[in-house]
């Protein structure tokens, strides 16, 4: 036992150098331009807030269990607080960084074959600028917190009383530029980084998604950050262009903010169609179907998304020329929506389908996002809307595309790149069983409100009538069961870091870059340039015993050299 | 040896994307990693500042946005608190403007063609350019508040000082406007309030407007005819926030200062950033970095000079130039 080890040279020589243990200390993470470093910071700083917003959302629950106050103290003012931190943390904090700044900042550079991002230092100072934003929420907590809900709809954002409402604007309009920077940052690395070979549309659908994103991120983020400096200024010094006691107008702040927001929803929501297409080739083993159209439906939901904001004010009072112009041009969104959803289906027909977590995610996805988008027509139809505005049939709706959508597929992401961000596999069936628990709970709690909606009740109501008690009831006990799904999910990954199987570096079998490089990958990405083909076809690929991962198999190369797909 | 060391280097030229790949690293200390050439990282920046750029449109284009909307709702207002706009001061600034961004021109063609010294006096003009600018902007301010040409409800309150009293009686003694009473054409609805307070607003209250020597002037020549107290060196006269006894001034004069007020202070904000830039760039230009291998940061900085001017040239006329 005394004499010396031979197996540690063997012991370090199976464990290379990777991005984790490059270099080491506080500083080398706090000062790193590796885009896979802070990728994982982000997706840390994302997790904690998602947290901290699920808290929020299960008060706003459980007060909602009896008509009149249920929990002791929780007064309709507290209630208010409660409800708009949810969308607030959940909305800026959480969604809108969590695909593009967490998973997009590891993979996209891995999956274009490049060396970082275009500009690594700048992304160093989005991740802080997102720090700083979340700072200021917690400033505004600490200043009185604040009641307009995550919209700040004016009069009200401008003459409530509550003290948080001026830092938390600020932090939304810092941790605005903190996603236009990202975006900025995406947009030229996808232009400008591409190795040789790596044309258009020889790109991963992922990547087409984030560009897509990108160019709404920078597009669409400075008029909300100037929209809430113009709110700043009203509070603060009361110039009056809001306030139609001086000539101002409440409803232009609406077509501002929305003229945002609705971008922002695709913000959320095209990253996530990005990584489902990504699972469910990767993991039904088949090419993808209709990668182009695809692709191109990406970015034609990123230009509808500019042009669709009014669908949000069909009551305000706007002309009736408009509205129709608005509902007709929302309902042709479906129509880029219903062509990827088309083609994930036909990628899975006949396809080679591995149960994994991903693989469930996806699946879950698939009939989340047709529930919740199908329910937005019932929105964009302008006299259904009327009797459905404001209700819980839009907070149903924005929950099936927000959560059910964008979250689930941030997760199902999550799941599939985890081995490769960490090198570590987790325990499948714990991660199944996670996810059909937290889809059960979620349909528990959100198809209920659908019902609650189309009976009338309004979203954002501290009391409501006793008949609607029943649908309250069951939404809240959905709530708790989706909470324990992602407790096991949150218990299932951290526990692989200690106990878990050594990853494979390819352990789906997926074609795209990220996979040729180990898990975790080495710091420089790749050591040799990797040769770029179509990474959706994965006829070369043969599962490996020994390793328990997909490996590249000569003979199968040759055989598909042979037969190309195209 | 040999054959591992010669594997190593076809390693690396495979690594460096093409055959000058790791040469170009060596050669250039300010060449980053992920990039092959001096070239590929500069379209790289300078695509990244025109996508900056394009948030910066869009940052300005909400203000432009309001402003179209409040003017195409208040007309009256605009084509008459214009006059209260200094034409020549704006017009002095635009001028300090558009030579500021010749020279910042100059700078990045001198930076392009190795002449360094050239380089840093141009910055340096330009630098005096954005500080001539802010003075100019400095004394347009103080002019404007002293004259109690402010936002919001403020605007329509005297300044609370011994000139504010005196004022107060001019303005009292000015005539009031007529209340509009609105007559309702459907006699079952209850009859709406005589709005007393509100000056009147008519329908054609935009030629009137136009035609009226607006600004102080109007003041003064309104002033004489009602036989109010009035002198070309009368102190109580000269006091600013006239405006106030002017009855001539349309409803919801304050929103066109607002809006200035939002526009030109952005605009400002934006020029002192551009001077943190000149003066940041002036250092190291003049501690040698930049040559016609390396010009990046001079290069997309004009980029965003000349963006903070461009907007100005959208500013002056809309502001300044409507009546």
């Amino acid at each position: 036992m005394t004499t010396i080890d031979a197996s540690r040279p063997i012991d370090l020589a199976s464990r290379p150098d990777n991005y984790l243990t490059h270099t080491r200390g506080f500083l080398s993470w706090a000062l790193t331009l590796d885009h896979k470093r802070i990728g994982l910071m982000y997706m840390v700083a994302v997790l904690v807030s998602f947290f901290v917003g699920g808290v929020f959302a299960l008060l706003v629950r459980t007060e909602l269990l009896t008509p009149g106050q249920t929990i002791p103290g929780v007064t309709a003012d507290v209630y208010n607080q409660f409800f708009t931190l949810h969308g607030a943390i959940m909305v800026f904090l959480v969604i809108i960084p969590s695909i593009p700044a967490a998973l997009g900042n590891f993979v996209l550079p891995i999956m274009l074959g490049a060396k970082d991002v275009a500009f690594p230092k700048l992304n160093l100072g989005s991740f802080y600028l997102w720090l700083v934003g979340a700072a200021f929420t917690l400033v505004s907590l600490a200043m009185g917190g604040f009641d307009t809900g995550w919209t700040f709809y004016t009069p009200y954002s401008t003459t409530t009383t509550t003290g948080g409402v001026i830092p938390v604007l600020f932090g939304v309009f810092i941790l605005g530029f903190s996603s236009i920077f990202t975006g900025m940052n995406f947009v030229v690395t996808v232009h400008k980084l591409r190795p040789p070979g790596m044309t258009w549309f020889r790109m991963p659908l992922f990547l087409w998604a984030i560009y897509a994103t990108a160019i709404i991120q920078v597009l669409a983020t400075p008029v909300l950050a100037i929209t809430l400096m113009l709110v700043v200024v009203e509070r603060t010094i009361n110039i009056g262009i809001f306030d139609p006691s001086m000539g101002g107008d409440p409803v232009l702040f609406q077509h501002f903010f929305w003229f945002y927001s609705h971008p922002a929803v695709y913000i959320m929501i095209l990253p996530a169609m990005g990584i489902i297409s990504e699972l469910i080739s990767v993991h039904a083993h088949r090419h993808i179907f209709g990668y182009k159209f695809i692709a191109l439906s990406s970015i034609a939901i990123a230009i509808f998304s500019f042009l669709v904001w009014g669908h949000h004010m069909f009551t305000s009072g706007q002309s009736p020329l408009m509205n129709t112009l608005f509902s007709l041009i929302s309902f042709s969104v479906a129509i880029p929506s219903a062509v990827k959803v088309f083609n994930w289906l036909t990628t899975l027909y006949k396809g080679n389908i591995s149960l994994t977590t991903p693989m469930w995610y996806a699946l879950s996805f698939l009939v989340l996002f047709t529930i919740g988008g199908l329910t937005g027509i019932h929105l964009a139809t302008l006299n259904t809307d009327v009797h459905l505005h404001d209700t819980y049939f839009v907070v149903a709706h924005f929950h099936y595309v927000m959560m059910g959508s964008a979250l689930i597929g941030m997760i199902g992401g999550l799941h599939h790149w985890w081995p490769k961000m960490t090198g570590k596999m987790y325990s499948e069936k714990l991660g199944t069983a996670a996810c059909i628990i937290i889809f059960i709970g979620f349909n528990v709690t959100f198809f209920t409100q659908f019902y609650l909606g189309a009976k009338g009740m309004p979203r954002r109501y501290y009391d409501y009538l006793p008949e609607y008690q029943t649908y309250h009831v069951i939404s809240t006990i959905g709530s708790y069961i989706m909470a324990s799904g992602f407790f096991l999910t949150a218990y299932c990954l951290l526990s692989s870091l200690f106990g878990g199987r050594k990853a494979a570096a390819n352990p789906w079998g997926g074609g795209s870059l990220e996979w040729q490089c180990s898990s975790p990958p080495p710091h420089d990405n790749f050591a040799v340039q990797p040769s770029v083909g179509d990474c959706y076809d994965f006829r070369s690929l043969r599962w490996d015993e020994a390793t328990q991962g997909y490996v590249i198999d000569p003979a199968l190369a040759a055989e598909a050299a042979r037969n190309p797909l195209h | 040896m040999s054959t591992l060391h010669t594997s190593h280097a076809s390693a690396h030229d495979a690594h460096g994307h093409d055959a000058h790949g790791h040469g170009d690293h060596a050669k250039y200390p300010f060449l980053q990693h992920h990039f092959e050439s001096p070239a590929h990282q500069f379209d790289s920046a300078k695509l990244g500042m025109w996508l900056f750029l394009a948030t910066e449109v869009l940052f300005f284009g909400g203000l432009f946005v309001a402003y179209a909307v409040l003017r195409s709702r208040f007309p009256e207002v605009f084509s008459y608190a214009s006059h209260y706009l200094d034409t020549l001061m704006g017009g002095v600034n635009t001028c300090v403007l558009i030579l500021s961004s010749l020279t910042m021109a100059l700078a990045v063609r001198f930076a392009q063609t190795n002449r360094r010294k050239a380089m840093v006096w141009c910055l340096v003009l330009t630098f005096m350019g954005a500080v001539g600018f802010m003075v100019i902007k400095y004394f347009e301010y103080t002019h404007k508040i002293h004259e109690h040409l402010v936002w919001g409800k403020t605007f329509y309150v005297p300044p609370q000082d011994a000139a504010g009293a005196e004022e107060a009686k001019v303005i009292s003694t000015a005539p009031a406007p007529a209340p509009v009473a609105l007559t309702v054409a459907n006699p079952a609805t209850p009859a709406v309030a005589p709005i007393a307070a509100t000056p009147p607003v008519e329908a054609s209250a935009i030629k009137a407007a136009a035609a009226a020597p607006g600004g102080l002037a109007s003041v003064r020549q309104q002033a004489k005819a009602e036989g109010l107290p009035v002198a070309a060196n009368d102190p109580a006269f000269a006091h600013p926030s006239m405006h106030l006894a002017d009855p001539t001034m349309p409803a919801n004069t304050h929103l066109f200062f607002a809006i200035y007020y939002c526009m030109t202070g952005l605009h400002g904000i934006h020029v002192l950033a551009g001077m943190v830039m000149l003066a940041w760039l002036i250092w190291r230009g003049a501690r040698g970095d930049f040559s016609s291998d390396y010009f990046t940061p001079v290069d997309v900085g004009g980029l965003y000079w000349h963006i903070v001017d461009l907007v100005w040239i959208f500013l002056f006329p809309l502001f300044y130039l409507i009546h």
